[in-house]
């Protein structure tokens, strides 16, 4: 809040309707209306229902399915996260030191924002691609029978992997912006006091960039949970047997393509908590820097 | 600063092989897409160039028989270009409204309304969908560029970076405006709006990219093939790949894949500068 401020009447109100209006019809409606469904079940043909209370809650959550997929989505999470977070500050701190061609080195880490999901997974699927695939011909000249279609441990490995790539860059760029803010000086007084370059980023590095890295582990959370999806849907679709299907995608196949609405709005809810969450957590973190 | 020879050496070689796994997907797709399908089929995915990137992209671009549907690639372009635009102009626009609002002005529904914006944050669009979608379509907004482009809309983002930005515009900037007689409106559109500017390009570039790289709504909203994006066309052309018993159009779906990325890449790396600005000062 300003120290100094207006005091009219109505023109706030006019600049902030669109908004509001916007949220109104294309957030709150459908939240609501996902809060309400959650709370009915509908007949197969969708012409009556009937509210049954937390019945659609305790089906999700005693489903084998939501279960499983609730498994993998946290597991692939968090690999997702920690892998492309220790890549891009691997990366980052090698960017920063370079001078000759460190313009071109962070240009050609950074477009990668650029791609979309869906782009990233078909990039990634094709280069997979049994009949012609340079990765799935490479792999499997080692001898390791890999075979993301039959196999849900190598389909994860795929997804995985393509999550990771497309995340490399955000993280890279706030990776090399944090570097940027550790001053000189600190940098030059530990060069003095220790040769070892691996030993100065974990003592000194390291602890100055944990801001940092803690608040791209929120982003990357919140891009393996949502993003991925577009990943997903062109990749695996879920498959094998729904094992690489992430909670997101499992609202999408059971309320659109299974028509199951109530089921859909009772995991719409409980990814809603999972959100709130981590959104809570990291404004809390956002708080604390601002005091840092 | 002192760098041994050999940590020198090692940073060139580790910065070479990242750059190598960012760019080699994208690469052979690239080269890739300049074969005859059959060459593809036979010989796999290539690493070198060959000759038929005019016929291939000129295929996607105007022959809306390569690109499987009643839409070219250009259509498709342009629908992508359109969401964009429409997306950036009116996230930036809506939430410098609302965050002046927010900011500025003490009014009585002033913290119910700013705890509404805030709550879309918990809520990203992934998570609603079905409801979403059953209410754009009671509103008979489904085949729409307002359709797809308004629901989007619908988050807080862009009002949470203005008001961060606004926060730390001096105060004695609006004093001095208002000892010159300067009113609510006129201190946002000749003072305020000119300081941003810087900003709202900022979040302009960043906005495009986003909405340019919508998939999920895009995909649920456009049945109608007229307003088919190019990453959702992109996803129609890899379906329809293995059907009819021929020799699978691999080099064409890569074309088209390469032309989705272009638009978006070419305004990060362009507008490098303030688009890594915008993103982390916004972000924090």
């Amino acid at each position: 809040m300003k120290r100094v401020q207006f005091e009219h009447s109505a023109v706030p109100y006019l600049f902030i309707a669109p908004q509001i209006l916007i949220i109104s019809i294309f957030f709150l409606w459908p939240a609501v209306q996902a809060l309400y469904q959650s709370f009915l079940l509908e007949d197969a043909f969708g012409l009556s229902s009937q509210f049954v209370w937390f019945r659609n809650f305790e089906d999700v959550l005693s489903s084998s399915s939501w279960t499983r997929s609730a498994i993998f989505t946290v597991v692939f999470s968090v690999l997702v996260s920690v892998l492309s977070i220790a890549i891009s500050l691997f990366l980052a701190v090698r960017a920063d030191e370079v001078i000759r061609g460190a313009k071109t080195y962070k240009t050609l880490l950074m477009w990668g924002y650029a791609i979309a999901p869906p782009v990233a997974g078909l990039l990634g699927i094709m280069m997979f691609n049994p009949l012609m695939g340079d990765l799935y011909m490479v792999f499997n000249s080692f001898g390791f029978e890999f075979n993301h279609i039959e196999n849900p441990n190598d389909a994860a490995f795929v997804v995985i992997l393509i999550a990771v790539w497309k995340q490399v860059s955000v993280n890279v760029i706030f990776f090399l912006s944090g570097l940027q803010g550790i001053p000189k000086s600190i940098q030059e007084a530990a060069t003095l006091d220790c040769k070892s370059p691996e030993r100065r980023f974990w003592t000194i590095t390291f602890p100055l960039l944990a801001p940092t890295t803690f608040f791209l582990l929120v982003i990357n959370l919140t891009y393996a949970f949502f993003e991925t999806f577009g990943i997903i849907d062109v990749s695996t679709k879920g498959a094998p047997g729904g094992s690489t299907a992430t909670l997101v995608y499992k609202v999408y196949v059971d309320g659109f393509l299974g028509a199951d609405m109530g089921g859909s709005a009772a995991q719409s809810v409980l990814l809603m908590i999972m959100v709130s969450v981590l959104t809570v957590f990291q404004f809390r973190f956002i708080e604390r820097k601002v005091h840092y | 600063m002192y760098q041994s020879k050999w940590r020198i050496f090692t940073n060139h070689t580790i910065l070479v092989l990242g750059a190598l796994f960012m760019i080699l997907p994208v690469w052979i797709a690239f080269a890739s897409s300049t074969h005859t399908r059959e060459y593809i089929f036979q010989h796999g995915l290539q690493f070198w160039p060959g000759g038929e990137f005019f016929s291939n992209y000129g295929a996607i671009l105007f022959d809306a028989e390569a690109t499987k549907g009643r839409v070219t690639a250009l259509e498709m372009l342009f629908n992508s270009m359109v969401l964009g635009l429409g997306f950036a102009i009116g996230k930036v626009i809506i939430s410098m409204m609302a965050a002046y609002a927010i900011v500025y002005f003490r009014f009585k529904l002033a913290v119910p309304l700013f705890w509404i914006i805030f709550s879309t944050l918990l809520l990203p669009l992934e998570v609603r969908i079905v409801p979403s979608y059953e209410v754009v379509a009671s509103l008979g907004l489904l085949n729409s560029y307002t359709g797809l482009i308004l629901p989007l809309i619908a988050s807080a983002t862009g009002t949470f970076f203005f008001r961060q930005f606004y926060r730390s515009v001096p105060d004695e900037l609006l004093e001095a405006a208002r000892l010159d007689g300067a009113g609510a409106l006129r201190f946002f559109i000749d003072i305020l709006v000119p300081l941003s500017v810087t900003m709202i390009a900022a979040i302009f570039i960043i906005m495009f990219v986003v909405g340019w790289n919508q998939y999920l709504w895009p995909l649920l909203m456009t049945t109608d093939d007229q307003l088919y994006t190019i990453v959702i066309g992109i996803k129609q052309v890899y379906n329809s790949l293995y059907e009819g018993g021929q020799i699978p159009q691999f080099p064409k779906a890569f074309a088209l894949t390469i032309m989705a990325s272009i638009p978006p890449v070419l305004v990060v790396v362009i507008f490098q500068r303030m688009f890594v600005k915008g993103l982390v000062e916004t972000e924090k």
